[in-house]
């Protein structure tokens, strides 16, 4: 048993993720949990898997967290000189195609899944999906990392064309939210971010504000309350 | 205006005494021998025309194209050493190609201009390059709306309204300024151009010559071509005419 911690530990940080990007009527929110696993150990419960490109442009990230990371830092750097040469800001378009070159040409070595959606001037709010191979599709919404595997009846249910920014935002909490009941390796806030003409905002939603699904526990606000709180223990304890 | 630079002019990295470099005067020179080509800025697109020397009767009319397509949005029409505008047109082409693998949408005209423009200062650097002989037109239309911008051998390029290099440019130039630019579409732009270039081709001087005129507008689906063949016959139609009646004041 021990062993197999060992192993964990020095596995490669992996964001088993939900990540979710929705265009709405003037533009995206983009939405993502909070959890990043190395094996069954949360190395960071509260990490920010949305990550700024540009002044318009965000994207999530989900896979390999070095990856992802590293794949951000150097589309970033590129979208700024483009963006310099260009002399205004760069569109959402070039932004994904550029994500998609370094996904397609290091397809060997990565392993990614990344949405990008942000908001210019000449096409408004856009959603692309660059999954593992490093296609790129442009789509009303998207959805991917390991919890979106139980989004998809979902939003096949409950997605609607020109929803306001209201209704977007709380269709990505809510997808986001029943993800993280179902996938072990999603978990903890879930963040979003709105991106539209005005400019961007982000929100966070800590766990207690989340709607619980079928028989979870009220989440606790510190252990103490629960330590302090009487006799009997949580019930949850299964060891 | 004009002088010669005697002791200062043999090689591109020589300034002269009054801080011209006069390689690149002697290379835009080789521009004002050429035919005369211009380009105008209409609302709703851009035209542009040449006026194509005929060197020897025995040249298939529709030869010697000056006016090229580098990319589906944009052209450029060459004045001055045919040999340089080939390789500046190459250039173009490749430019427009690998910014589109890169950044996924078409090259802004802009930005294209700016990248030829560099090419040609390029070779006004180095001792071992000679200028290139050319000046440029170039006539695109993208999400800004048409664009018209002027490449001179020195590397320098200017957005226009209306631009003529070769040798009828002056009086090009005071025929186009005349055009209420703003107000015409391109398919009358197309019929200016012509009845400009008839009216400054000098008979006397110059050989017979064959017009070729290209525009990119909203009429072309904003893609760079041709002027369609029967619009342009119109447009020499109304050019011979508008000749006969000045002939006959």
């Amino acid at each position: 048993m021990d062993q197999s911690i060992q192993n964990d530990l020095n596995a490669p940080h992996s964001m088993g993720t939900t990540i979710i990007g929705v265009t709405y009527n003037g533009g995206v929110v983009l939405g993502a949990d909070s959890r990043t696993s190395t094996g069954v150990y949360v190395a960071n419960r509260a990490s920010d898997k949305i990550t700024q490109l540009t002044d318009n442009v965000y994207l999530c990230r989900s896979g390999s967290a070095a990856d992802s990371q590293i794949v951000s830092d150097y589309v970033r750097h590129f979208l700024h000189q483009h963006t310099i040469q260009l002399g205004h800001p760069a569109t959402v378009k070039v932004a994904a195609n550029l994500i998609r070159l370094f996904s397609y040409n290091n397809k060997n070595m990565l392993q990614t899944g990344l949405i990008i959606g942000g908001w210019d001037k000449y096409e408004g709010g856009k959603i692309y999906g660059v999954p593992l191979g490093g296609t790129i599709l442009e789509q009303p919404f998207a959805i991917g990392g390991s919890g979106s595997t139980y989004l998809y009846g979902f939003f096949d249910q409950e997605w609607k064309e020109g929803m306001t920014k209201e209704e977007a935002e709380q269709l990505v909490v809510k997808a986001v939210s029943l993800a993280i009941a179902r996938d072990g390796a999603s978990g903890g806030v879930v963040r979003t971010v709105i991106i539209n003409s005005e400019g961007v905002t982000r929100n966070y939603y800590p766990g207690d504000a989340l709607p619980l699904w079928h028989e979870e526990l009220e989440p606790q606000n510190s252990l103490l309350d629960i330590l302090s709180s009487s006799s009997s223990g949580p019930d949850m304890m299964i060891s | 205006m004009s002088s010669i630079g005697t002791g200062y002019d043999l090689s591109v990295t020589t300034f002269s005494p009054d801080g011209r470099v006069f390689q690149i005067e002697y290379a835009a020179k080789a521009v004002d021998n050429s035919g005369t080509v211009i380009g105008i800025k209409c609302k709703d697109g851009v035209v542009m025309g040449v006026e194509k020397l005929i060197a020897s009767k025995m040249m298939l009319p529709g030869s010697n194209r000056r006016i090229h397509s580098v990319h589906r949005h944009s052209g450029m029409a060459v004045a001055g050493l045919a040999a340089d505008g080939r390789q500046i047109v190459a250039r173009t082409k490749s430019e427009a190609t690998n910014y589109e693998s890169v950044y996924g949408e078409q090259i802004p005209v802009k930005e294209l201009a700016e990248r030829i423009a560099s090419y040609v200062h390029l070779c006004t650097l180095y001792w071992w390059l000679r200028p290139f002989g050319c000046g440029i037109i170039l006539g695109g239309y993208d999400r800004d709306g048409p664009q018209l911008y002027m490449v001179e051998p020195s590397g320098v390029s200017y957005r226009y309204f209306g631009a003529a290099i070769g040798k009828g440019r002056q009086a090009a130039k005071t025929e186009i300024e005349k055009l209420k630019l703003s107000e015409l579409t391109c398919r009358q732009g197309v019929i200016e151009v012509a009845k400009i270039i008839y009216g400054i081709h000098d008979e006397a001087k110059d050989k017979e010559f064959e017009l070729e005129m290209s525009w990119v507008c909203d009429e072309s689906n904003r893609l760079h071509q041709k002027v369609p063949d029967e619009l342009l016959e119109e447009a020499k139609a109304a050019a011979k005419a508008a000749l006969e009646e000045m002939d006959a004041d």
